[in-house]
């Protein structure tokens, strides 16, 4: 009895102690818990209520039922916008992410030029997507913009956000322009992190710059690529103000993404219970495009990049 | 109780027992506020309730106005385009009918261009006092290329097709376009169907029904617009050039197109850019007959002008529509001549000879009192329902996405 209280008492401590390592108990967490209510979680709850209402903004809003969701299946403006806001995100995720991978990957030396080269890279995340839309918007005017000097000299119609596939694709672009220096910044941290014995040995066994790049540093920034992507898909999906300023959704309708499509139905149609069906299918869609990409990209499971190092 | 006062607050702040208290007032946050600030300034003088005048920047005007109709803030007085743009309002039962004031009330009834009055009215009740100045939309040209080609401005359609061959065969766009905008795109629809079927037709869709999108002459004006794209009277890439960044006035002034077809707004825009071509070169007319129409040549299209309306949930109706009052006096006319608007009062005609282009002055008020109509701009006269689907329509149909036929279905199916 005398010896067995301790010995009981030492291996409570030490479960209680591996169990909470680091962890601060959840009352910590309620701040945080309450402003992610406040301002998240509370306006959605919101949103999806107005979803099965119409309001107009100045009556109070009225259940409707299912109509603004049977009307979205059948809407071939919402097909399109989501389509479209697709097509935007695939080709977002497919311009940046090889150029950021190699910036972040050649930033991640330590030589000095590096360094400098890196802060001058970073610029374009610190102006506001604003400032930088109005300064595109003017760069590509087709009669008085740099784009009608330089446009036809490197094969590209001056005309290019009047047709249909250049607005979005240079919607695209400068959104990417805007953004590749955070996906960068992601791709140095991870690149740092690789140890350098990897490289070492490799290069012991013979394998040059190219090997070394495809088979450590690729797989070891698989989860920084996740991560990555995750943010790049879920912010093209809600790209706005560029598409905004840029091209009002046009020409026609073919930038009209969907972001931009529930702007113009809840403040210019004021079709507030609409814009809200719409606002929660985009969420749908987003949150289940993140979801399933870290589900497939076993980033879920939490494995170590490192595991049998 | 405190139900009622939280209700009946809408933002008047303050009112005490002894008649004082304060009228709150949005205005479209322009250059044009420093007359209705001044305006103010004087009411205030000798009123117990103080004007408050709060100036929301342009862009955000309307949405700033919706959303503050919809709280307990609201404004007791605000500015407005008149028609669909307070649809909504009159039919929440948020906005003073104003008609009978206005009969009984020899300075209100007499003050205004009778047109004017109309243009604003719903359903034959007016909501609204004129408060600003005329914006027809005109034809501007530039003088010097119009004499380099030895062409007279067009007056009919055979005209304007002439010089539109002309231009594009000496290398410059015949009209320049902010097809980025779409609402410059809009005007030429406006202008077509009032030339082609009258006033009548448009009048009928406003009214709410939906069929006169039907009529063989919005079909007739849609393929007129296809031809006029098709002939390249606005250029190649229209689609990617705007209005508001100064796109359009600029190919004009540079001499790179030789017309704009825009709201009389223009010819400050071109006074403030190029001041220069504005005083020497820039020439103006009204929009040409067409071919086949049956609409009278004379009339116009544009914005009547702006109107102050009365929220009904003011707790100072009387002092509200004194001040409202103020707006039909000669001072008042006289500010906005020097700010270079030409006032709807009835009185402006005397005034426009110190306007600082007394012939620009003259003939826009000349156009606006001779026209037997005046259409309101498309997207203020419908509700932001239909004009919101409209605006994407049009420039489908300019962008070339949709034929003539497929926009005149699209329109009559518009909800």
């Amino acid at each position: 009895m005398s010896h067995h209280t301790p010995h009981a008492k030492r291996r409570g401590d030490r479960k209680a102690a591996v169990g909470n390592v680091g962890r601060p108990p959840v009352a910590w967490a309620l701040p945080g818990i309450l402003f992610f209510a406040v301002f998240a979680i509370i306006p959605l709850a919101i949103a999806v209520y107005l979803s099965f209402c119409e309001w107009d903004g100045l009556n109070s809003p009225t259940l409707t039922g299912l109509d603004n969701w049977t009307r979205l299946f059948k809407d071939s403006e919402f097909g399109q916008a989501a389509w479209l806001s697709l097509l935007l995100t695939t080709i977002s995720w497919a311009f940046q992410t090889p150029v950021a991978l190699l910036l972040g990957v050649w930033a991640a030396g330590r030589q000095r030029s590096r360094a400098v080269l890196s802060a001058v890279f970073f610029i374009p995340l610190l102006l506001s997507t604003t400032a930088i839309a109005m300064l595109f918007h003017a760069l590509l005017d087709p009669n008085f913009g740099v784009i009608k000097e330089i446009g036809p000299w490197i094969g590209i119609d001056p005309n290019i956000m009047g047709s249909s596939t250049g607005a979005l694709l240079m919607v695209a672009f400068v959104g990417g322009w805007q953004f590749m220096p955070f996906h960068t910044l992601i791709y140095q941290g991870g690149a740092r992190q690789i140890p350098e014995v990897l490289y070492q040995a490799a290069a012991i066994d013979g394998a040059g710059m190219v090997r070394q790049f495809f088979h450590i540093t690729l797989p070891q920034l698989r989860h920084t690529m996740t991560t990555s992507s995750v943010l790049m898909i879920v912010g093209s999906l809600t790209y706005f103000d560029t598409v905004l300023i840029m091209t009002k959704g046009g020409p026609g309708t073919d930038t009209t993404i969907l972001p931009y499509l529930m702007y113009r139905t809840g403040f210019q149609t004021y079709d507030l219970g609409y814009a809200a069906a719409i606002a929660t299918a985009l969420v749908v869609v987003a949150t289940s495009l993140s979801l399933i990409l870290v589900r497939f990209s076993g980033f879920g499971s939490m494995r170590s990049t490192r595991e049998g190092m | 109780m405190a139900m009622a006062g939280l209700l009946a607050g809408c933002g008047s702040g303050d009112s005490g027992s002894d008649g004082g208290g304060t009228i709150t007032a949005y205005v479209y946050g322009d250059d044009a506020v420093k007359v209705q600030q001044a305006a103010v300034d004087t009411f205030n003088k000798t009123s117990k309730v103080k004007v408050k005048l709060v100036s929301v920047p342009g862009t955000d005007y309307v949405n700033k106005l919706r959303s503050a109709m919809g709280s307990p803030s609201a404004p007791d007085v605000f500015f407005n385009w008149g028609g669909g743009s307070i649809k909504p309002y009159v039919d929440s039962k948020n906005l003073v009918d104003l008609t009978s004031t206005i009969k009984n009330d020899a300075t209100l009834k007499d003050g205004f261009l009778p047109s004017i009055m109309t243009a604003g009215s719903l359903d034959g009740k007016i909501y609204g006092v004129p408060m600003r100045g005329m914006q027809p939309v005109m034809v501007f040209y530039n003088k010097s290329l119009f004499a380099e080609h030895k062409l007279e401005v067009p007056k009919t359609w055979e005209d304007l097709q002439k010089a539109i061959a002309t231009f594009k065969a000496a290398g410059i766009t015949p009209f320049a376009l902010g097809g980025s905008d779409k609402w410059p795109e809009l005007m030429w629809m406006e202008y077509l169907l009032d030339r082609i079927g009258g006033p009548e037709v448009f009048q009928k869709i406003q009214n709410g029904d939906t069929d006169g999108w039907g009529d063989p002459a919005v079909l007739k004006t849609a393929q007129t617009v296809k031809e006029l794209i098709d002939d390249g009277a606005f250029g190649k890439n229209f689609n990617s050039v705007d209005y508001g960044n100064g796109g359009a006035p600029t190919l004009l002034n540079k001499g790179k197109a030789a017309m704009h077809l825009m709201g009389s707004w223009e010819y400050s825009t071109q006074l403030g850019k190029a001041p220069e071509f504005a005083k020497k070169d820039l020439g103006w007319a009204a929009f040409p007959t067409v071919a086949g129409g049956v609409g009278d040549p004379a009339n116009v299209v544009g914005n009547p002008t702006n109107y102050w309306s009365v929220n009904a949930r003011t707790k100072h109706k009387d002092a509200a529509i004194a001040f409202l009052k103020t707006m039909a006096s000669k001072t008042y006319a006289q500010a906005l001549v020097d700010n270079g608007d030409i006032p709807t009062t009835s009185n402006a005609a005397s005034m426009l000879s110190t306007s600082p282009n007394p012939q620009f002055a003259n003939d826009q008020y000349q156009l606006v009192q001779k026209a037997p109509s005046f259409t309101l701009s498309w997207d203020q006269a419908l509700e932001a329902q239909y004009a919101t689907p409209l605006l994407t329509e049009i420039s489908k149909l300019f962008a070339g996405k949709t034929t003539p036929e497929q926009f005149v279905e699209a329109m009559k199916a518009a909800k």
